[in-house]
């Protein structure tokens, strides 16, 4: 189990020491900037932080000696002639009869680099970055210089290859309100997840858009939605137009996938080639936005519910966290050591983890909290942090 | 020749630039901007976004003239000049 917790928050990098079955934190890194993911490589104990500078742009920073210095890397950059076709803002005084018919596209530049995710073993140096405005970008030497996939960022869900002309396709892509902070109206990758068995098997989630697989290393890429209930569309089960919070996979099991989605809990045992509703309302577990997964057993996974939609908090006002060891079929509410009554707590999509028996998470009210029985109880870390956005065990 | 001032957040970043006259040939902004990137590498990612338009919450001026062009930053910086580069605040 690992003796590190690293937390993004609006104020900064956090990271929690584990010593004397104890949790210290020590001083902020990255002061006053926000810092929407904090991640360490298993590979070689490199750790990155995603800073979202308000006025100077996203920036990764990366510390080779544990946390004790840290040094920004600029690198990652949309390339000359990466375009996009501009969704609109859902502003109340959108007119959505304004726009014009055609396409308008707009100059790619990086808004947020939403995650970071750590390649195979079998491939060190390998290194994903998932972005605002929905680009996947790749790298093989540690995040020294960045490459955006192509083949993903010119497929024909995105109107095709806007490299080479105008759009020959429709954009099914929609714009995540996490862009909003922007000024723009924009699809983002949250989510990435590398095969351990074959590097060249990635999954990657967006929103909104949904699951997007390739098998062949990043050549090709295909929906992988079927399952998905969308309740606010025409079609629920369009192929695109879905909207995952945040997916992620058994690293033992990688075929068994978990997906807390906007409309609800969803599990596939096939690699996401098919998905299956897995909420329970009637216990709370529907609406939310982080999800965990078990790394030997892949049927087990934890969710943190919320109340959909408009408010986004707490239910009832006491906070829980919610675990299957059966695929969904059941789920068992935890609530001991958590806030019960006047809790009016979120936690973010990557503001959820787990690591062995000890799970961790931490919400925009600046709560934290960690269990060392696999979620049956919690001790607090502490009430008075920054807004978290993303808390990973190092 | 012009001078450069900028916000001192920025020194956070380039504390090379901090404690100094900075001092570059005249030009057009874009030729300024290069030349502090000379001074501070990097220095142009916090200001410029990837075509080289400054980033959206970047304010600009020549002596107390806010630039005009912020795209292709063609606006000329006279010997004797000043160029001021701040934060666009927002929020309360």
């Amino acid at each position: 189990m690992s003796d590190m917790i690293l937390l993004g928050t609006r104020k900064g990098t956090v990271i929690f020491d584990r010593s004397h079955s104890s949790w210290r934190p020590r001083p902020i890194v990255h002061a006053g900037i926000p810092v929407c993911y904090a991640a360490r490589d298993p590979r070689d104990g490199t750790l990155w932080a995603s800073l979202d500078h308000g006025h100077w742009g996203p920036k990764l920073a990366r510390s080779r000696d544990g946390g004790a210095t840290w040094a920004d890397v600029t690198s990652l950059k949309y390339p000359e002639g990466a375009r996009y076709i501009v969704k609109y803002l859902p502003t109340p005084d959108f007119d959505p009869a304004s726009p014009s018919a055609r396409p308008e596209y707009a100059d790619a530049s990086a808004f947020k680099i939403w995650t970071i995710a750590f390649g195979a073993a079998s491939q060190p140096g390998r290194l994903y970055a998932g972005t605002i405005p929905g680009g996947l970008f790749v790298s093989d030497d540690g995040g020294d210089s960045w490459e955006l996939n192509r083949p993903l960022w010119n497929h024909e869900s995105r109107g095709g290859d806007l490299f080479a002309g105008d759009a020959t396709s429709e954009n099914r892509w929609h714009g995540t309100p996490a862009s909003i902070d922007y000024g723009v109206f924009e699809p983002g990758i949250h989510s990435i997840l590398v095969d351990p068995r074959d590097a060249d098997h990635v999954h990657v989630a967006v929103s909104t858009a949904g699951v997007i697989e390739t098998t062949d290393g990043g050549r090709t890429w295909a929906a992988r939605n079927r399952g998905v209930l969308n309740d606010y569309l025409p079609n629920p089960e369009a192929e695109w137009g879905h909207d995952p919070h945040f997916v992620t996979a058994c690293p033992a099991q990688p075929d068994h996938l978990w997906q807390q989605n906007h409309c609800g809990v969803f599990y596939s045992n096939d690699a996401a080639r098919s998905w299956k509703k897995v909420s329970m309302p009637d216990a709370g577990v529907n609406f939310g936005f982080p999800i965990a997964a078990d790394a030997h057993d892949g049927r087990t996974a934890w969710v943190v519910p919320a109340r959909a939609d408009s408010e986004r908090m707490a239910i009832e006002g006491g906070l829980f966290v919610a675990r299957t060891s059966d695929g969904g079929q059941s789920w068992q509410v935890f609530r001991n050591g958590l806030p019960q009554e006047n809790a009016y707590d979120i936690v973010l999509r990557h503001g959820l983890d787990v690591a062995g028996d000890r799970l961790c998470f931490g919400s925009t009210t600046g709560n934290v909290y960690v269990s060392e029985d696999r979620g049956e109880s919690w001790q607090c870390l502490g009430n008075n942090f920054p807004p978290i956005y993303s808390v990973r065990f190092g | 020749m012009p001078v450069v001032q900028m916000t001192q957040h920025l020194y956070r970043f380039f504390p090379q630039l901090e404690n100094r006259t900075i001092t570059v040939p005249a030009g057009s902004v874009a030729d300024v901007l290069r030349a502090v990137n000379d001074i501070a590498p990097g220095f142009t990612d916090y200001v410029l976004d990837e075509q080289g338009a400054l980033r959206r919450h970047v304010m600009l001026s020549v002596n107390d003239t806010v630039v005009i062009d912020r795209k292709t930053l063609s606006d000329r910086v006279p010997d004797g000049g000043t160029v001021y580069i701040f934060q666009a605040l927002s929020g309360g």
